[in-house]
């Protein structure tokens, strides 16, 4: 027996047969809804072991000794492993290697691995890393700014040589884009109206449900086969084969099932240690994550503080703006730099100005490291400027939408890095949409027939507590829009590979679709096998499990799969068919003009012409042939932003959400009620349209959680809530209804004139709210999550 | 410790059980059965929810111990069970309709609107599934799929026992199910469906 349970055949089972503009469902759905969907967490193998991390009670502190001994001596423990042990490279790093895979002489943040233990049950493994006594001196944490940055505070990562390293200020600063366009001081004096504020976004976890997990299984040649819940295999695979020791060819790895991904899976959790484990006890070794860990095993969206200043003639048009962002990335760099890069060039927001001054960067602190989530450094950016374009249309007289629309981008216009924007900008349209919704009634709560009103305190802030019966509940209204850019920006390498295979397989044409795209839930797999049905005119197409035999997808992040991986299947789909096509004229050519004059499709299982003439049955011209095609793809290009002025073309590009909130207040106990939250959004062309608006509303929602429930609270360095009961995401009671509203306005530059969908509704979620709750309250509310006591002033 | 139990109908038992494991350890780790899910561990999220005896809990907060001679519901067991409910029922014909003049004001969501937002079913003819979980695929209610077993649990439960909920029954039934994916909207699409469906007959 081998591994029982592996994702090869476990999370696909292919039903679905529409094609792209269809609301197919989901492939793996009915695994998903019968439960036997393969997660990483529930793979299983003969004779596996249990692995588990010991991890840093300390957010900064000196290593003195590590003692394994008492841990060694627990029955059923079969390896405890440090850094002493590591075979290898011993650090990794999304951009900058300076993450060890268990720390060596000094901790920098809370949770950071110091050891990790394999045993015959997870509770040993946790019982014998309870027992292994690490004697720790304590240091000062660095937690702000000042900080970081004061005369005497230690540098977090000395002898830096990364590529930010020579253009920083201060080397715990990672990287630090300033963008200049236009000439501000002139603005300034055209400037009748000026608002600023100082702006604050707490800690937001991804929060995805299916633990960090995986399995690893040691091999015969040497190497390692890891089975694991990724967002991107060939990264892991590139950190992890120099940690392991072992060229990458010997390091195997297969997509499980993820359970949600949201950002938090981009940077390597448990692989390298399984790996290690896996290969010195030459046992398979499984690592599944429980909450608290998962708490500390992955990183999180950057708390950011804000400063921002616009200032506006009295028609309404904003003269300039100035801002300086600063993130806290925490411990390790992660993906600081690229977050960095977006808060400065999406910084001004979906607005035309000319004359900006941004500054945007990236603290090293020790703080929990943070990186990608959903929304990647445009989510702080959002909240201040959309607060400010509010305050901007009060200080004017004006409705905050017809100051929104008076500023709105429209194609042809330019971003701060003066890119000229090359597509549909659709902001103002987006803005109109959303305010022309209905509105939903005043005083849901009341039922009223002859009988009278009946009241369901359910439908009040405070639900079941039945805190309210209607008293002391104000409504408020609030819009917001935003920008996100869409796949990997600043002239990085953004591709993916995609093959396909085209036979007849029991007298129909089937193809495979092989890619290493990571289907964390976002329905990739779905929409990939409607763009082989649209182009090639099947029925029956095969997704093959994701793994590291194939080349890079590249991320599944950025809002970018569909579009990237999506374009290299309609790529190679292109290819295939111009092959079909050659063997049809080569066999079938003779027998009607049309294969050597018409255009030539393949619909419904045949060779038709544009005529809409059947020639041939795709079987007949394949016969026994196999059409076998492997392509790279990449969008166009992107060019770095320039360090000193920030210009450049950065983005692939744009992509456009608005919301409208109504949101109750109980203004005297502080209570929030979100009652909808109505989205427009521009996608380009919706590939399967229930798809887009599960993205659309799943986005919005995790905004209403930075809103008002979302919040890692970090004390002196220390998590302090690393738990669902403490770290509160949205119920369903919390969600409200989400009526979504979507526009196709094609993107002549990408495939289908899609835009990617999943990021752009997080962004205006989050302030739309809270200037709801400035409308019903009349309170500034600079900070979010928005809590009772900041309605109450208690 | 041995603990002897019933899942999904088939009486089953687990030996050298710790005390300390939870149930759902014993179904997940050593009934070969992990469709219910572990996202927390801790009884927040609800991903693990089976019923025991009937009732709604969270496996992970049961002691194995505690599920000893007891009958355990889980997600894979969820078809068999409503299809062994839909025996059980008198058929449709021999309930009494109520006159046509007399429309009840439903309070649930009325099938033509509920139709709205599904999928093309993968197969509404011949599905296998129970109701609840077809519904969950037409209305696009699975993202990721983590959070789906233990609502699906949670869902058909609140169905069995009310037939055509309102809104804020379903919200309130379905609190303890924490999902990241979906925003929730297409889960109250999918139960209102199921609902629609069960109470038109089809």
């Amino acid at each position: 027996m081998g591994a029982t349970r592996i994702p090869a055949s476990l999370t696909q089972a292919s039903q679905a047969r529409g094609g792209v503009g269809e609301s197919t469902p989901r492939p793996d759905g009915t695994l998903k809804v019968t439960g036997d969907f393969a997660y990483a967490s529930d793979l299983w193998h003969e004779d596996m072991l249990w692995g588990h991390t010991l991890r840093s009670p300390h957010a900064y502190a000196e290593i003195r000794s590590v003692d394994l001994s008492q841990a060694l001596r627990v029955p059923g423990v079969y390896a405890v492993l440090t850094h002493a042990d590591l075979p290898a490279a011993t650090h990794y790093g999304l951009e900058i290697a300076d993450q060890p895979v268990l720390a060596r002489d000094v901790v920098r943040c809370h949770g950071e691995p110091v050891a990790v233990v394999a045993a015959d049950h997870p509770e040993t493994a946790r019982r014998a890393a309870a027992r292994i006594v690490v004697d720790y001196r304590e240091l000062t944490p660095i937690t702000d700014e000042a900080s970081a940055l004061a005369p005497d505070a230690p540098v977090l990562h000395p002898g830096r040589t990364d590529a930010h390293a020579a253009h920083v200020p201060h080397p715990n600063v990672v990287h630090r884009q300033p963008i200049t366009r236009g000439d501000v001081a002139a603005a300034r004096v055209r400037a009748d109206i000026v608002v600023s504020g100082d702006y604050e976004i707490g800690m937001q976890d991804q929060a995805f449900l299916g633990p960090e997990s995986g399995l690893a299984v040691p091999a015969a040649d040497g190497g390692v086969d890891l089975y694991v819940a990724t967002q991107w295999l060939h990264s892991d695979l590139r950190q992890l084969a120099p940690v392991l020791g072992l060229p990458e060819d010997k390091v195997r790895m297969t997509l499980s099932g993820v359970g949600g991904a949201f950002g938090g899976r981009e940077d390597l959790s448990m692989q390298a240690h399984a790996c290690l484990l896996a290969l010195h006890t030459g046992k398979p070794v499984k690592m599944v994550y429980n909450r608290f860990e998962s708490f500390f095993g992955h990183v999180h969206r950057h708390p950011a503080r804000l400063h921002y200043e616009h200032g506006a003639s009295r028609d309404g048009v904003i003269q300039y703006l100035t801002c300086r962002i600063v993130l806290d990335g925490g411990a390790y760099a992660s993906a600081s730099p690229a977050v960095v890069g977006n808060a400065a060039s999406l910084g001004a927001g979906p607005y035309a100005i000319d004359n900006v001054d941004i500054e945007a960067l990236a603290l090293y602190t020790n703080n929990p490291p943070c990186g990608a989530m959903r929304g990647f450094g445009a989510v702080q950016a959002c909240f201040a400027y959309e607060s400010q374009m509010d305050k901007l249309a009060a200080a004017l007289g004006l409705h905050p939408v017809e100051l929104r629309r008076r500023n709105a981008l429209s194609q042809g216009a330019a971003m701060p890095t003066g890119q000229v924007v090359d597509s549909p900008a659709p902001v103002a349209e987006l803005l109109r949409r959303v305010r022309a919704m209905p509105m939903p009634p005043e005083r849901q709560w009341v039922t009223a027939d002859e009988a009278g009103e009946t009241i369901d305190v359910r439908a009040l802030p405070g639900g079941r507590a039945g805190t309210t019966h209607g008293e002391g509940v104000v409504r408020g209204v609030g819009y917001a829009v935003g920008v996100k850019n869409v796949g990997f920006s600043e002239g990085f390498d953004d591709y993916s590979t995609a093959r396909v295979r085209l036979q007849v397989v029991a007298g129909e044409p089937v193809a495979a679709v092989h890619t290493a795209m990571a289907e964390v839930g976002q329905g990739g797999v779905t929409v990939h096998a409607q763009i082989a049905r649209t182009e090639l005119g099947v029925a029956e197409v095969t997704i093959h499990p994701a793994d590291t035999r194939i080349g890079s997808a590249g991320s599944t992040s950025a809002s970018r799969q569909t579009y990237v991986t999506g374009g290299a299947i309609r790529h190679a789909c292109e290819l295939v068919r111009e092959r079909v096509f050659d063997l049809g004229r080569a066999r079938f050519g003779s027998h009607h003009p049309a294969w050597a004059t018409a255009e030539l499709l393949l619909e419904g299982g045949k060779v038709v012409t544009d005529g809409g003439e059947a020639l041939a049955d795709l079987a007949d011209v394949l016969g026994d042939e196999v059409i076998d095609v492997e392509r790279e793809w990449r969008h166009r290009p992107t060019e770095a932003l320039d360090p000193h002025t920030g210009q450049g073309f950065g983005h692939v590009q744009y992509s456009f959400a608005a919301h409208r909130a109504v949101v109750e207040v109980d203004t005297e106990l502080g209570l929030v009620k979100v009652v909808e939250l109505a989205c427009a959004q521009d996608v380009g062309k919706a590939l399967n349209p229930l798809s887009v608006t599960g993205q659309i509303q799943g986005g919005s929602t995790q905004g209403l959680g930075l809103a008002l429930l979302e919040e890692i609270v970090v004390a002196d360095g220390k998590v302090r809530n690393p738990s669902f009961t403490d770290y509160l995401i949205p119920t369903i009671v919390d969600t409200p209804s989400i009526p979504v509203d979507v526009l196709e306005l094609a993107d002549p530059h990408a495939p289908y004139g899609l835009r990617g969908v999943g990021e752009a509704p997080t962004l205006s979620a989050t302030p739309a709210i809270v200037a709801a709750i400035r409308a019903a309250t009349g309170l500034p509310l600079r900070r979010v999550p928005v809590r009772p006591e900041h309605l109450t002033g208690t | 410790m041995r603990v002897n139990l019933t899942v999904n109908g088939r009486p089953q038992t687990a030996d050298d059980v710790w005390e300390g494991e939870s149930l759902l350890y014993v179904l997940r780790e050593r009934l070969g059965l992990p469709g219910s899910k572990n996202a927390c561990e801790q009884g927040e999220c609800g991903s693990c929810t089976v019923r025991l005896d009937g009732v709604p809990v969270c496996a992970c907060l049961v002691a194995a111990g505690q599920a000893h001679e007891r009958e355990v519901l889980t997600v894979e067991g969820l078809a068999d069970h409503a299809r062994q409910r839909a025996a059980d029922r008198p058929a449709t014909h021999d309930t009494p309709a109520p006159p046509p003049d007399t429309p009840e004001p439903a309070p649930g969501t009325d099938l033509a609107a509920a139709r709205s937002w599904q999928a093309s079913p993968a197969d509404p003819a011949n599905s296998e599934l129970a109701p609840i979980q077809q519904a969950f695929l037409d209305a696009g209610a699975v993202q990721c799929g983590f959070c789906t077993p233990g609502l699906l649990v949670a869902a058909d439960e609140l169905l069995e026992r009310t037939s055509e909920p309102s809104d804020e029954d379903i919200r309130e039934a379905l609190a303890g199910n924490l999902c990241r994916c979906t925003g929730y909207e297409a889960i109250m699409d999918a139960v209102r469906l199921a609902a629609a469906r069960a109470s038109q007959g089809g």
